[in-house]
């Protein structure tokens, strides 16, 4: 059984005892323990269930690499699925439970997926699913949604608050062992900005394990140092998490999980511009692949170090040590020094260890060389191994009874954050790891390295060396920002170990049958075995890409940071290729998941998206305004009154707007201020119609189309002074319009004399709309505003109710309509002004709606309705806003092409149901015959649909082939039942042709 | 006549980090060729204030420009000075290609003040500037969260913010969230 020893576990305190739950049992640990180290303090081995067969698995490592230990965290609001119990510290009231069983984890039915096996191959949803069709929705998904996947989704809304945190270093050091350490003090000995990032609680690394207890003492002194230092800057429980161009990096720091009261933040996401990185990230250890390498009680041999080192946690009593290695014996010596039993060390290599190997054969520990595990005994624990000659086919030569295996199949540097930002590695066939290769990095806009790696990251294995190589590399970074250190002093003496060389170890045995094979597991996560990669490459899956893909090798939540490199190693045996040729698949950010809430930051709730608003807008929500999201605006689309629905209320402000007068706050409208010697020929360039022989004072409805010559935005545009206009725009375009403005002028016409100001916000803008429009602008304090004097289309200068003014007389409606532009801090005043003004004749505020219906019952066009994209002007009749005198505007050329210019292309026309209904939004009109694809033929469609409350009927307008020349033709639209209406095709003017009403 | 309000009705929030929207201000915008003699010397003689260098602002009395680009100024005024500034600024432009506007009301703004090294600890939570290396006098258009905006330190312990209108009480919010944290490299 897995226990907490009497003494020993430097990480815990054993004065804080912790309470905790798993799967509802109330268990006990110490403060300073992992929920991985805890649980096996209270013999909890059994974790979890795999992924596709159910198996029952437990712990393998002890740090971000773990696979299996995935466990919901927390409760309601702070529930968190799949959280690594090696990575989770423990803290009172921490609530846990296991994933991926059902019913429970001692008893889970998903089991038998196990027993059928050889039924669910790699590729197996590719192969199975195919046919017939209708029953991959029917029958299989359902079945494999219930049964497949691994925790649940939360319930609740994130009872957390996250934060980001941007900052910026010269020098940022990613690891807090030994080699990060040394690195930082080099590169902050000449006065760099250093920071230095450590993804666990404690700074030191492996060495505190491995090493002689005594080096705690020397690397407290330097983590002292570097404290001490003022350009130095050290983060714990914080993960380099990615390694982004330009010296980005993200750093990802856990606040709060792993305390009692969860005061403040969760998260934060540092957002870290670095001038160098330096990564000192260490290694990680493989897994050996043989029969049986799952059962709970196999782990990772530098795991069961960690456990009893680090926690004072035994794995088991008695542990069987298989490895490839040296580094797996230090595991036996320091179980056989706890006092615990190791049966065997099980080493592949006919000649062992060096001088590792001579110290456990001192203390006694039985060594058999050339040996390997032929197969695991036990089902939910490990009871015992079966041992057989490596190089056989498995032929067992004695069981050994045990409730632990130590397995070491080597180490691998984690050069993840080296290749995020496509640092390359090479194959190091004495070491048999990949590595980073120095004369490959990733680099900056200079074209030199940004990244360095440090350490056993970098592939330097021997502990003497890694010092050496930290400081080097620490400096180097420091030079490569102008900060020249110097070698630090007092760096710790270290000695190098006299280890025999590793031995690859691909497969335990080498040539193991069949059935050992397919109980050998490479990616414990997804369930992929040797036997998978093997099929995959059997069946033509020869890129590692492929076959990654085809298997799900490497593709869990874990990445395959210990599946990868055996798994790529096996695909190079079945292809007979050697390993570098085969490749590793890419390494993405992040080196392991970080919380959707970190990177959601500050934005949630209020703080979700930046909403604009207008300086109506509080009046308009205390007013009963209905909002709509128009860009990030929200205008109202109605005012609700008591007892109203949407609809009443629009129909009730067009009948008040057409019969006396309506307010319409139309702030959002895009205002361009264009000035300049060369305005004139600018706006002739930017608009189809011509718009430099406009007179100061007057208006002019302009098009703009895309250099495609599709209609793109349209307004009023408004002389103001010999050279200065106004362009009106949409208000979902005033941002792009502007840009589209500065982009000509900066790209193409750079040497016009043009400024361009984008004055949107500068003005509350509001449409004064009915017959009464007059009588209260003269009420405000206006003179000399007759038909006569201030005719349509120009535009003046009043003082309205104190407030110095634009008035611009325009009109959407048809209606007598003057568009108030005022500055925005005093536009609410001007509303107001106008409601009370305005009272005698029931003045309402109108929405979005009110003023689409009634621009569409004067056959007025909207861009996003009549316009998509693929719309020009003169499909939608606006032939008159053209010019045919100007040599060229935006969009000429384009109109010219043959599609453009074909008779038979869709164009704007009103529609009339027969019957008054009004026609569904996007019905298309139905033509005889169908297209290639069976579809049955179009002829036209609606863009436009409303109900009209003047009118009181449906009126629409829609795109109709040869529409124009078919007035008064029948034509029939669809409906989703399947029926047609009979639509009249009419003048799109539906209301007021003669324009009697803008008087 | 009604006087002129701000987006937010000078909201304030206190705290360690006191966040006060501020106003109404006299905000002008210039287009011109910053680099131009002709421009510089319009803009000096009709406000008194030196045409700033690239990413800083000049002073001079409560007055202020903010280099904004190559080619465009914001040049801060009391309210009450504003129409007698763009005009005497137009006239002394002359010629001149540039655009001179009153946009006093287009942009929100804001004055955080605290302890300095607070200050910049809140800024950086939602702005990606490097504060440890902002000098006063600095000014940097950048992005506050999800929206464009401003902003300069006009002496320690202070930092000015000037965003758009429509979106202050986005900008408010998000800045009280970040005077709200705790510190994280407190001594």
């Amino acid at each position: 059984m897995s226990t907490r020893l009497n003494t020993g576990g430097h990480r815990i305190d054993r004065s804080a005892p912790v309470t905790f739950s798993f799967n509802g049992k109330t268990l006990k640990g110490y403060r300073g323990d992992t929920l991985a180290s805890a649980l096996l303090a209270n013999d909890q081995m059994m974790l979890g269930r795999s992924f596709k067969y159910h198996r029952p698995r437990g712990l393998v490592a002890s740090g971000a690499e773990e696979p299996n230990a995935l466990l919901g965290v927390g409760e309601d609001g702070r529930f968190e699925p799949n959280q690594r119990a090696t990575t989770q510290e423990v803290f009172n009231g921490l609530v846990s439970t296991s994933q991926n069983h059902w019913p429970s984890l001692e008893f889970d039915i998903g089991e038998i997926n196990s027993k059928l096996s050889r039924f669910f191959p790699a590729g197996f949803y590719y192969k199975t699913f195919m046919w017939p069709r209708s029953f991959w929705k029917h029958v299989f998904e359902p079945v494999i949604r219930q049964s497949a996947g691994l925790g649940k989704a939360p319930q609740d809304a994130d009872a957390d608050t996250y934060e980001h945190y941007y900052h910026f270093c010269d020098v940022l050091v990613i690891g807090g062992g030994i080699a990060g350490l040394a690195a930082a003090l080099a590169a902050a000995s000449g006065g760099a900005k250093v920071t230095l990032l450590e993804q666990g609680p404690m700074l030191g690394g492996r060495t505190l394990v491995d090493e002689d207890p005594a080096l705690a003492a020397e690397i407290a002194g330097m983590v002292a140092t570097l404290q001490a230092m003022e350009n130095v800057r050290i983060l714990t429980r914080c993960m380099g998490a990615g390694v982004y161009d330009h010296g980005y990096v993200l750093g990802y720091e856990r606040l709060t999980d792993h305390l009692d009261a969860k005061d403040g933040p969760r998260h934060r996401l540092w957002r870290i511009r670095a001038g160098q990185v330096v990564t000192a990230t260490g290694a990680i250890e493989r897994p050996l692949s043989f029969a049986g390498n799952d059962v709970p009680g196999v782990m990772l041999a530098s795991a069961v170090r960690d456990y009893l080192v680090d926690y004072g946690v035994s794995v088991g009593d008695r542990t069987v040590v298989v490895t490839n290695n040296d580094d797996a014996y230090l595991t036996a010596i320091k179980l056989v020094e706890a006092g615990l039993t190791v049966p065997a060390i099980l080493d592949a290599r006919e000649g062992g260890a060096g001088a590792l190997g001579t110290l456990a054969e001192a203390k006694g520990i039985r060594v058999l060389k050339g040996h390997g595990i032929a197969k695991v005994k036990g089902r939910k624990r490990v009871t015992g191994v079966a041992v057989c000659r490596q190089t056989g086919e498995g032929a067992v030569t004695e069981e050994i009874a045990c409730d632990a295996v130590a397995m070491s199949g080597g180490w691998s540097p984690v050069v993840h954050l080296w290749s995020h930002c496509g640092g390359k590695l090479l194959w190091d066939t004495d070491q048999a790891m990949f590595r980073p290769d120095a004369t490959r990095p990733p680099r900056g806009s200079d074209g030199e390295a940004f990244v360095r790696v440090a350490g056993i990251a970098n592939g330097v294995m021997d502990l003497d060396a890694v010092l050496d190589d930290a400081v080097a590399q620490g400096l180097a970074a420091a030079q490569a920002v102008g900060q020249a250190g110097t070698t630090p002093a007092d760096l710790p003496a270290l000695t190098a170990r006299d280890d025999r060389p590793t031995e690859p170890v691909w497969l335990m045995p080498a040539s193991a049958k069949r059935d050992l094979r397919a109980k050998a597991w490479l990616d414990y996560q997804n369930d992929v075995k040797v036997t998978d990669v093997q099929l995959a490459a059997q069946e033509g899956y020869e890129s590692v890409e492929h076959a990654k893909r085809y298997t799900t090798l490497g593709m869990a939540t874990d990445q395959g940071k210990l599946s990868n490199i055996n798994g790529l190693a096996i695909l190079s045996g079945a292809l007979d290729t050697p390993i570098p040729q085969v490749g590793t698949t890419t390494f993405r950010p992040p080196y392991t998941p970080i919380s959707m809430g970190s990177i959601a930051g500050e934005a949630r709730g209020e703080t979700f998206q930046p909403l604009r608003r207008t300086p109506m807008h509080a009046w308009h929500e205390a007013n009963g305004a209905v909002f709509e999201p128009v860009g990030h605006w929200r205008r109202p689309y109605t005012y609700l009154r008591a007892g109203e629905d949407k609809h009443a209320a629009v129909e009730r402000e067009i009948i008040q707007t057409r019969n006396a007068l309506g307010l319409l706050d139309a702030s959002t409208l895009g205002k361009l201020i264009v000035k300049g010697p060369d305005a004139g020929r600018f706006m002739d360039m930017m608009y189809t119609n011509m718009m430099s022989n406009l007179k100061p004072g007057k208006c002019r409805y302009g098009l703009m189309c895309s250099e495609n010559g599709f209609l793109m935005d349209d307004g009023v545009v408004a002389k103001w002074d010999e050279d200065t206009y106004l362009c009106h725009t949409t208000t979902g375009g005033a941002d792009r319009i502007h840009a589209h403005m500065e982009e000509w002028l900066q790209t193409e016409w750079w040497d016009w004399d043009v400024w361009v100001v984008n004055a949107t916000e500068q003005y509350g803008q509001i449409a004064v709309v009915g017959p009464q429009a007059r009588t209260v602008l003269e009420k405000l304090g206006a003179t000399g505003v007759s038909n006569e004097d201030f005719p349509f289309m120009t535009f003046q200068d009043h003082v309205l109710a104190g407030i110095q003014a634009r008035v611009y007389r325009i009109s959407f409606s048809g209606e007598l309509s003057y568009e108030i532009a005022v500055p925005a801090g005093q536009a609410l005043a001007l509303w107001q002004a106008l409601l009370d003004a305005g009272a005698e004749f029931n003045v309402m505020p109108y929405g979005t709606e009110a003023l689409h219906v009634m621009r569409a019952e004067k056959g007025f066009i909207m861009i996003g309705d009549e316009t998509d994209g693929t719309v020009i002007p003169q499909d939608l009749g606006l032939n008159w806003a053209i010019s045919k005198k100007k040599e060229d505007f935006i969009g000429k050329r384009a109109q010219l092409r043959d599609d453009m210019a074909r008779p038979d292309r869709w164009k704007l026309v009103g529609l009339e149901t027969l019957n008054g209904s009004t026609l569904p939004d996007g019905a298309y009109a139905v033509a005889a015959g169908t297209n290639a694809n069976g579809q049955r033929n179009v002829e036209g469609r609606v863009t436009s649909t409303y109900h009209s409350p003047t009118l009181r009927r449906g009126i629409a307008m829609g795109l109709v082939l040869n529409g124009p020349d078919r007035m008064g033709e029948t034509i029939q639209f669809n409906k989703v039942d399947g029926t047609t209406i009979p639509t009249k095709i009419v003048d799109p003017v539906f209301y007021d042709k003669e324009g009697t009403k803008n008087v | 006549m009604s006087d002129p309000v701000t987006a937010l009705s000078n909201a304030v929030a206190e705290g360690p980090v006191r966040v006060a929207e501020t106003g109404p201000h006299g905000m002008i915008t210039l287009r011109g060729d910053l680099s131009s003699d002709a421009v510089a010397a319009a803009v000096q003689s009709a406000t008194g204030v030196a045409v700033p260098e690239v990413r800083r602002l000049s002073s001079a009395g409560d007055r202020s420009i903010l280099w904004m680009s190559p080619d465009e100024a914001m040049i801060l005024v009391p309210r009450a000075e504003v129409a007698q500034i763009v005009t005497a600024l137009t006239q002394a432009l002359g010629t001149a290609h540039a655009l001179v506007a009153d946009m006093s009301d287009a942009r929100a703004r804001f004055r955080l003040t605290g302890e300095d090294a607070h200050l910049r600890e809140v800024m950086v939570r939602l702005a990606p500037v490097d504060m440890d290396r902002f000098e006063t006098g600095e000014i940097r258009r950048t992005r506050l969260a999800q929206i464009p905006v401003a902003l300069w330190m006009p002496e320690p312990g202070a930092i000015e913010l000037i965003c758009f209108r429509s979106v202050a009480k986005y900008a408010f919010d998000v800045l009280t969230v970040a005077a709200s944290s705790a510190r994280v490299f407190a001594e």
